[in-house]
């Protein structure tokens, strides 16, 4: 059987499948479907330094073949995520990644100083959420912006930094690099694509944000595009996201160059579709021959 | 909890927009859950959420309108086709805690999860009120659970002519039970709060988890947000912020 296991920045991820960010919870949900414990990690729902109850208004509209969402960072907060989530995450022996969102720079910071002291194993900062008003996906459209909201938050955090992109950014090259010259360990990418839906019958906007954020295979190719530019750009690792619902959907970033993926809207479309996907990889690589996973990585 | 691929034993039409579908299942649901429901094929991205209508010796029957796409594919779906069910999920009705007559209240589609919970009632405790705009559905089926069952239809075609809430002396009831369009619940659950009596609510929301990962289908409740999918789909009408 071929090797499926990945090091990223150091830690041993037992297969390159992490859950994404916001939907997945904390993962106690879906391990009453299945053994959570079977996913390389998992991504914290996005947290905020204090708690959020979210967005107003329609949360959730469907498209052909994707998913608009404007939850607006509904969490429990920084704090809450470490006394209460952490020590069940742990119990599933899951790579924890906590995903970090902020309004400003201090809140960044101060989350920051919470998680160093916490048993995460990774800070994704979420420089990119399209549904929080001041902030969120700001830092992630100028590349000089997030370069110095990278290189603050840098300095401050003892954990390994994964920075999350958005496909809302100017040029995704740029912003790659310049991430990595602001010391980012690693890059996620992508957030998801700022996107609209007007309700017809009612003249209105369906979101009360009027914009929201469109995920699932609709968005798949493009976000496959922006893996490779990054990929090319920088030398710092990255991991994978955007529609990813197969095994096959998933060699596809490794080979464009990601060394994990991370797993999302496909959640919803079948909630034990991880499993399912884990087991693709192994036999695709079984078939085709190929004795470790690392072996694709980049290869296109 | 499980997500499990079976067979469409029936699915067909019984009122305008109306349909009703038979499906094999290992799962065994309490009334006021619901499925996640999805046909392996058909262009759309996202399984259902689909109250337990009724559930005997392994066979599970939801009623459910076509109210978009999803639904319009489901109503094409034919016998024998395969079909993705996730469930049973949410938190039924804790029935065996009722107590005194109990009233139960459905409007329009909203009757579909309250069959279940009949047949699992004391028929003798228990009056049940049908609220339909025009063309009425699952009426026998109530009546054949030996609740007495009253009807309501706003063009008067079957029962009184009105609204089913006018039907309503909630003086004689220590538990209410709704389900419905929300200005029949918000109703139902003024004057409830107003006489002291028990109240709960069955919701209804956009979902795509469906298991309270992902906080699309929250509900404001006085203790803050709250999912309808996992905390709920029933909430104790005072609870609620509507």
């Amino acid at each position: 059987m071929a090797n499926i296991s990945v090091d990223f920045l150091g830690i041993n991820f037992k297969n390159p499948i992490v859950a994404a960010s916001g939907t997945f919870g904390f993962g106690e949900e879906y391990h009453e479907i299945y053994d959570v414990g079977l996913l390389g990690g998992i991504s914290s729902k996005g947290l905020t330094l204090k708690e959020k109850q979210g967005n107003e208004g329609i949360r959730l509209w469907e498209t052909p073949m994707g998913l608009m969402n404007s939850i607006g960072l509904q969490n429990p907060g920084v704090e809450s995520f470490i006394a209460a989530e952490i020590p069940k995450m742990k119990k599933h022996k899951n790579i924890i990644i906590a995903n970090l969102g902020g309004n400003t720079l201090e809140d960044y910071l101060e989350g920051i100083r919470l998680l160093n002291h916490s048993g995460v194993d990774i800070i994704e900062l979420n420089i990119s959420c399209p549904n929080v008003k001041a902030g969120g996906m700001a830092f992630g459209i100028k590349a000089e912006v997030a370069y110095e909201i990278v290189k603050k938050t840098k300095q401050a955090s003892k954990k390994p930094l994964m920075v999350k992109l958005s496909p809302n950014a100017e040029n995704m090259t740029d912003m790659a690099l310049a991430c990595e010259a602001a010391g980012a360990d690693a890059l996620s990418l992508i957030n998801t694509l700022n996107a609209m839906a007007i309700d017809i019958y009612r003249r209105k906007p369906v979101f009360n944000n009027i914009y929201a954020g469109l995920s699932g295979p609709a968005i798949k190719p493009i976000a496959l595009r922006m893996v490779h530019q990054a990929a090319k750009a920088v030398k710092i690792p990255i991991c994978g996201i955007g529609g990813i619902s197969s095994g096959k959907d998933a060699i596809e970033f490794m080979m464009a160059g990601a060394t994990l993926v991370q797993i999302g809207t496909a959640n919803f479309v079948k909630a034990d579709i991880i499993p399912d996907i884990i087991e693709e990889i192994q036999i695709f690589l079984d078939k085709e021959g190929i004795r470790d996973i690392k072996e694709i990585i980049g290869i296109i | 909890m499980r997500n499990e691929t079976t067979i469409i034993l029936n699915n067909s039409q019984v009122a305008d927009d109306i349909f009703r579908m038979t499906v094999k299942t290992k799962s065994i649901p309490q009334p006021g859950q619901f499925f996640m429901i999805k046909g392996l094929y058909g262009d759309y991205l996202l399984p259902r959420p689909i109250s337990v209508h009724d559930y005997d010796d392994g066979k599970l029957v939801f009623l459910y309108r076509v109210n978009g796409h999803g639904t319009k594919m489901f109503s094409e779906m034919k016998q024998e086709s395969a079909i993705q069910l996730l469930g049973p999920l949410g938190n039924g009705f804790d029935y065996e805690s009722f107590q005194g007559k109990t009233a139960i209240i459905g409007g329009g589609i909203g009757v579909a999860p309250l069959l279940y919970l009949v047949k699992k009632l004391d028929s003798k405790n228990t009056d049940v009120f049908l609220g339909f705009k025009d063309e009425v559905y699952a009426v026998d089926d109530f009546i054949r659970t030996g609740a007495t069952v009253k009807v309501a239809t706003e063009d008067g075609r079957a029962g009184e002519k009105g609204y089913v809430t006018d039907l309503i002396d909630y003086s004689k009831y220590k538990t209410v039970i709704t389900c419905g369009p929300e200005v029949m619940m918000k109703k139902i659950i003024k004057s409830c709060i107003e006489k002291k009596i028990n109240v709960l609510a069955s919701l209804e929301e956009r979902m795509a988890c469906g298991v309270g990962a992902c906080l699309g289908c929250v509900t404001k409740t006085i203790h803050g947000n709250k999912r309808v999918c996992k905390d709920g789909p029933i909430f104790d009408g005072r609870d609620l912020i509507i």
